[in-house]
């Protein structure tokens, strides 16, 4: 069975149809990546299961039990992360406090532990304990919304755009650790821009156009798909 | 900056940074109820040997008053990070709550109006008990308003308040006629309100809401509002319920005005709906504005100064709003995160430094001389 399983799931802001009946799966262990241009409605869809939004209709399961209708604190509960798009930190508290509240759903006792684990995965944060995150730098900010996330001991967790405004050698480090995160045993769902670096570490992955899948398959088939090449790879 | 600094600067524990020396909880909790003491009573002293007057003592009152108002508008403002216009109204759910209250059973229970002076324990037990009903009044007004206004953020939110306040105001003023019996008074106004404010009795509500607001925002509950104030989708995500908090903090500022709301309608003996007005919300917001959102100290701070100068000015009364106004204008120009920041006194913390002899004038060189700069220059960067 199907880790989370999305089937054909509609969202709307207002008049305007942001996803238009959208199914994927993720199975326990993978990395799934969504790739789409800018309004294909990646976010959306990560939003949609982080239950910040409402979808319209549609059926968004985690381990077979249904999600719609829960608050987004309760699927926090249930073992989804979301780090959300833009590196949302809580730009005023320091590091370590940013790291807290990311266990804020669990007991100091659990937090503690995972707060080793996620020093080991982000020595930066460990140097950088004390700084308030607004003085951070984008790449670090964009490690703390990521271990922030991975303070819930999520058993998927789900990055938007990790990327999205970092230097390539930044882009390259932060998707090391993606990998190393999942060989670590947490699932992943990807959303992003940067179709080559997604698709280089997914295992599977689905291309969203306008609010629809129009493409699935492995990462390294999609990598030389011709359509995809195209549309999002620049040749 | 690489010190670890706590959200609210309490003097929270440190970090192990060697061996220092600090107070245990309750250590750092007797301190402060010692000295809380120490100051209630030598003001009562004061009052009762005749150094400070009548007059000075009800302004000393109305500074209280405000000081509550203020801190329990900061909850608002200041940590959830909200711009709530419609304080005034809760003021007046509070005062006229706790005063209906304590008007009709003092006529139950047979308590005359000099009862209230000479202070007998059913009096007392009376006047706490208005003041829990006024501030559960205003609590009920903020859940009522608090769910549909959190929705919205805020110019939104900014208004709805108002117009709620302005609700309020007229509902006091008009209900009488629709109930048929007379319970506000109307127009004319709610009299025959026995005087059971005191120094002592406002003070020690000062010290009460400080001391509940100051636990409040220390504990998880207090964690999840900042986080809400500092990124509400980011909140959320990481498992805060945000409607819940963002209610909470709102009832919670709605309660403590309330409150503040009976101890006025006990010190000034007469209300009257006009005066909860649109100003009266705007005077309470410049007051955290002034002082520093999220500082309960500035708000203290800034509550006491602007209660206190426009009497002190009264001499000059034709240029005193000039002088309220200046004032304004060069802290926002000069010190637009008012005049604290976010900093907050702590006397543990003060303490803490002297035990461990860590002055600010014997640190070397780059040490951080203030650790709050760095962070008020962190906030506006």
């Amino acid at each position: 069975m199907a880790l989370l399983s999305v089937k054909d799931l509609h969202v709307s802001y207002g008049a305007i149809k942001a996803v238009r009946g959208i199914s994927f799966e993720i199975n326990e262990g993978e990395i799934v990546t969504l790739i789409g241009a800018n309004g294909a409605g990646k976010s959306t869809t990560l939003n949609t299961v982080a239950g910040l939004i409402k979808p319209d209709s549609g059926s968004v399961d985690f381990e077979g039990e249904t999600l719609l209708g829960m608050r987004a604190h309760k699927i926090v509960e249930r073992g989804l992360a979301l780090c959300p798009e833009g590196r949302r930190v809580f730009t005023q508290m320091t590091v370590a406090e940013n790291l807290e509240m990311g266990g804020y759903t669990r007991t100091d006792a659990e937090n503690k532990e995972t707060l080793e684990k996620v020093y080991e995965h982000f020595p930066r944060l460990k140097e950088r304990r004390g700084q308030v995150a607004g003085t951070l730098s984008g790449g670090e900010q964009q490690m703390l919304a990521m271990g922030r996330a991975l303070m819930s001991k999520p058993r998927l967790l789900m990055l938007d755009e990790p990327s999205m405004g970092l230097a390539p050698i930044l882009v390259q480090e932060i998707f090391d650790i993606v990998k190393q995160l999942n060989e670590a045993g947490t699932t992943i769902l990807l959303v992003e821009q940067n179709a080559n670096m997604a698709l280089s570490v997914a295992d599977r992955a689905y291309v969203l156009e306008i609010g629809t899948i129009k493409k699935t398959g492995t990462g390294a088939e999609l990598l030389v798909d011709d359509d995809v090449r195209k549309a999002y790879l620049g040749g | 900056m690489t010190e670890k600094r706590p959200i609210i600067s309490t003097g929270g524990p440190q970090p192990a940074a060697g061996r220092r020396r600090s107070l245990s909880m309750p250590v750092r909790y007797a301190i402060n109820a010692v000295l809380v003491l120490v100051i209630l009573v030598l003001g009562e002293l004061m009052i009762d040997g005749g150094a400070i007057n009548r007059y000075q003592s009800t302004v000393l009152e109305q500074v209280g008053i405000y000081i509550i108002l203020a801190v329990s508008l900061n909850i608002a403002t200041g940590y959830l990070g909200q711009l709530p216009l419609g304080h005034a109204g809760f003021m007046s759910m509070g005062a006229y709550g706790c005063s209906i209250f304590i008007i009709r059973m003092s006529e139950v229970l047979g308590i005359g109006a000099r009862d209230f002076v000479t202070g007998s324990p059913m009096t007392v037990l009376l006047v706490l008990g208005g003041l829990v009903v006024g501030g559960l009044c205003a609590a009920v007004a903020g859940i009522i308003i608090g769910i549909p206004a959190l929705r919205l953020k805020g110019d939104y939110l900014a208004i709805i308040t108002l117009a709620f306040a302005e609700i309020i105001r007229v509902v006091m003023l008009n209900i009488d006629s629709v109930l048929g019996f007379e319970l506000t008074g109307g127009a004319a106004g709610l009299t025959g309100i026995p005087s059971y404010t005191s120094f002592l009795l406002v003070f020690g509500c000062v010290a009460v809401v400080c001391f509940l607001i100051h636990t409040m925002m220390k504990s998880r509950h207090g964690r999840a509002i900042l986080a809400i104030r500092d990124n509400e989708i980011a909140a959320e995500a990481t498992g805060v319920n945000t409607t819940y908090y963002k209610t909470l903090a709102f009832v919670a500022s709605a309660f403590f005005a309330g409150v503040a709301g009976g101890l006025y309608a006990g010190c000034v003996g007469v209300l009257q709906p006009a005066v909860f007005g649109f100003m009266k919300s705007i005077e309470i917001l410049v007051m955290v504005v002034l002082g520093g959102m999220g500082s309960m100290l500035g708000s203290a701070l800034s509550a006491t100064v602007l209660t206190i100068l426009p009497e002190a000015l009264r001499a000059f009364s034709e240029y005193r709003m000039i002088a309220y106004a200046i004032v304004l204008i060069l802290v926002m120009i000069f010190r637009p995160q008012g005049l604290l920041g976010s900093y907050d006194f702590s006397l543990s913390r003060i303490i803490e430094r002297v035990m461990n002899r860590d002055f600010p004038w014997s640190r070397k060189g780059a040490a951080p001389a203030g650790a709050d700069d760095g962070k008020e220059a962190s906030r506006d960067a």
